[in-house]
């Protein structure tokens, strides 16, 4: 076998690992697939009937009444769930390095990328099982898409790659925390992001400062990309700037992740 | 028979920032034989043991394991050794099967000789009944047979064991030497550090003390072993008058008139003792206490460093061998 086939194959050995991991831990899962979904429940029948009717003309057609709202933020619901999902890696990732069997690992011969990927894959799957969930949820409650084949398979590379950014970005952050503890609270400023972004609200109703910050942050565009890709909105320049972000975020933070594997220390 | 050296080491040292731990450490391991690399707790045993192992680089020095520079050629190294660290390396959520499976399949078996050495190494280290159960649920001396069996998987020609019976019961501690026995005797080649001197005697061809970063002494059990002042039998008495016709008739007791005490040199065997006590009852002098103390970890060091172990010698004065 070549050195490639030895990394593909010790990576699927690591996703299966993974994989077994989270199934015997499901209330991890349960939990961080569980957020999204009451935060749709909420966002709609609570907030839902108030925000359509205040922002009234803020949003585009079809996004009036409770049931236009729902089309309004199901995107943002599922950039939401990714954060979420993303947090999960985190934590996941630094009860890894507090166990003794990431030492073992470093003194076999396998592939130095394979421990990263195998735990990239994981999150991925995880993720996307997160966003078919979710979607499902919000279908089930009258979210009507009116994207064709090819708005679905760019929703679904869009979401995607914005993932795998997180992704990254979560693995570095449970690298770089010294305990479990802070691997699960560092990341929680992704699930915040997105409500200083246009998933709730258009941005137009922010203050000055905010909507500045709101019209830059990495959420928005993808946001706006997924929104107006599902639901026929305009996108713009914000499908570039989506992919542009999710390619900026998920080579630092793969860099920033490798250079922190390895240079970790053992288990004191 | 020589096989020549399987691990060589030299000058190896280490800081962590303000704290030295390594002060030029030189080893050399025969192939097929067990080295104990003996020391208190804060020696540096680990800290070698994780630079022979690839885990960590040294600062300065060189170290190779069959040829391997382990700073040049880790991969290689990591290829050739197994290493069963002092802190439970196994994936508590999975079960002792899929430890070893995991194992297997990263040491890149064919699947069938990778599942035929797990089922053997199950039987070999009597943990069959306890293979799909999770590994959190093991007892210490599971979870340490698991993580033996582990580094077993692909047959390496080289063996770190970081201090392998550290908080076992003696029950578990017994079984983990035969298991290490039977290693040895397999004709691989084993690194073990330990606290016990009764481990590396029991275990070792050759056993190395470690102090303060440095090795201090190299040698055969018995050649270490010849360099401590050896047990003794310490016998207490009510009165001075006692102590007095005891230290008469006894000539190579050495007296302690302040806690009246007599140190008598010895192994303190059944025949030796009874003949000491036939000697004194003879006499009609009464013994009000008898306590026999043979040579451990302490002794060595005492002896080859001039130094207690924990630098508080006081705290166990009695202990101090008769000078």
């Amino acid at each position: 076998m070549t050195a490639l086939a030895y990394a593909v194959s010790d990576s699927a050995t690591l996703l299966r690992r993974n994989l077994r991991r989270l199934r015997r831990y499901p209330s991890l899962t349960l939990m961080l697939i569980g957020l999204p979904v009451v935060f749709l429940l909420l966002f709609v029948y609570v907030f839902g009937g108030q925000l359509s009717h205040g922002l009234g003309g803020g949003l585009a057609d079809g996004h009036a009444g409770r049931a236009g709202y729902l089309n309004y933020v199901v995107p943002g619901i599922l950039v939401i769930t990714i954060a979420a999902a993303v947090q999960g890696t985190a934590i996941v990732v630094a009860m890894d390095m507090s166990g003794g069997i990431i030492d073992r690992l470093r003194t076999m011969a396998i592939s130095r990328s394979a421990v990263l990927s195998g735990h990239v894959i994981a999150s991925l799957i995880q993720t996307l099982v997160g966003l078919a969930v979710v979607l499902g949820v919000a279908l089930a409650l009258g979210f009507r898409p009116t994207a064709g084949p090819l708005g679905w398979l760019a929703t679904i590379g869009v979401l995607t790659l914005f993932a795998l950014a997180l992704i990254w970005l979560a693995i570095a952050l449970g690298l770089a925390a010294k305990s479990i503890e802070t691997a699960s609270n560092t990341p929680m400023f992704l699930t915040l992001l997105p409500f200083l972004g246009s998933g709730f609200v258009p941005t137009t109703t922010m203050p000055e400062g905010l909507r500045q910050f709101a019209a830059y942050q990495p959420f928005t565009p993808v946001n706006e990309t997924v929104r107006g890709l599902l639901t026929g909105t305009p996108i713009g320049s914000s499908a570039i700037t989506a992919v542009a972000w999710s390619l900026a975020i998920a080579v630092a933070a793969w860099a920033w992740a490798r250079w922190l594997y390895a240079r970790r220390q053992p288990n004191a | 028979m020589m096989r020549g050296s399987a691990i060589t080491a030299s000058g190896l040292c280490k800081r962590f920032g303000e704290t030295t731990v390594l002060e030029g450490v030189d080893l050399e391991v025969e192939a097929g034989t067990v080295l104990a690399l003996l020391g208190p707790n804060g020696a540096g045993k680990t800290t070698v043991v994780r630079i022979l192992s690839t885990l960590i680089p040294a600062d300065r020095g060189t170290a190779s394991v069959e040829g391997h520079d382990v700073a040049a050629d880790p991969g290689g190294v990591r290829k050739l050794i197994g290493v069963t660290g002092q802190f439970s390396a196994v994936d508590a959520l999975l079960t002792g099967e899929e430890n070893l499976n995991l194992i297997a399949d990263l040491r890149h078996l064919p699947k069938a000789a990778g599942r035929a050495r797990v089922a053997e190494l199950l039987t070999r280290f009597e943990l069959t009944d306890a293979a799909r159960r999770p590994a959190s649920t093991y007892s210490g001396g599971m979870r340490r047979r698991l993580d033996l069996a582990m580094t077993l998987v692909g047959s390496p020609a080289v063996i770190f064991l970081d201090e392998p019976t550290t908080g076992l019961d003696p029950r578990s501690r017994r079984t983990m030497w035969e298991n290490i026995r039977g290693l040895a005797a397999s004709g691989v080649t084993i690194f073990l550090t330990t606290q016990y001197l009764d481990e590396a005697d029991q275990l070792a061809n050759r056993i190395a003390v470690l102090d303060r970063g440095r090795i201090v002494a190299e040698g055969t059990p018995e050649q270490l072993k010849r360099r401590i002042p050896g047990g003794h039998v310490r016998l207490q008495f009510a009165s001075e008058a006692a102590l007095a016709c005891a230290a008469g008739l006894i000539e190579d007791g050495s007296r302690g008139d302040q806690d009246l005490t007599l140190q008598v040199p010895g192994e303190g065997d059944v025949a030796s003792l009874r003949h000491l006590l036939d000697q004194l009852d003879d006499a009609g002098v009464e013994v009000e206490q008898i306590s026999i103390h043979t040579p451990d970890l302490d002794d060595v060091f005492f002896a080859v460093t001039g130094h207690a172990v924990a630098g508080d010698w006081s705290a166990s004065g009695d202990e101090v061998p008769a000078s």
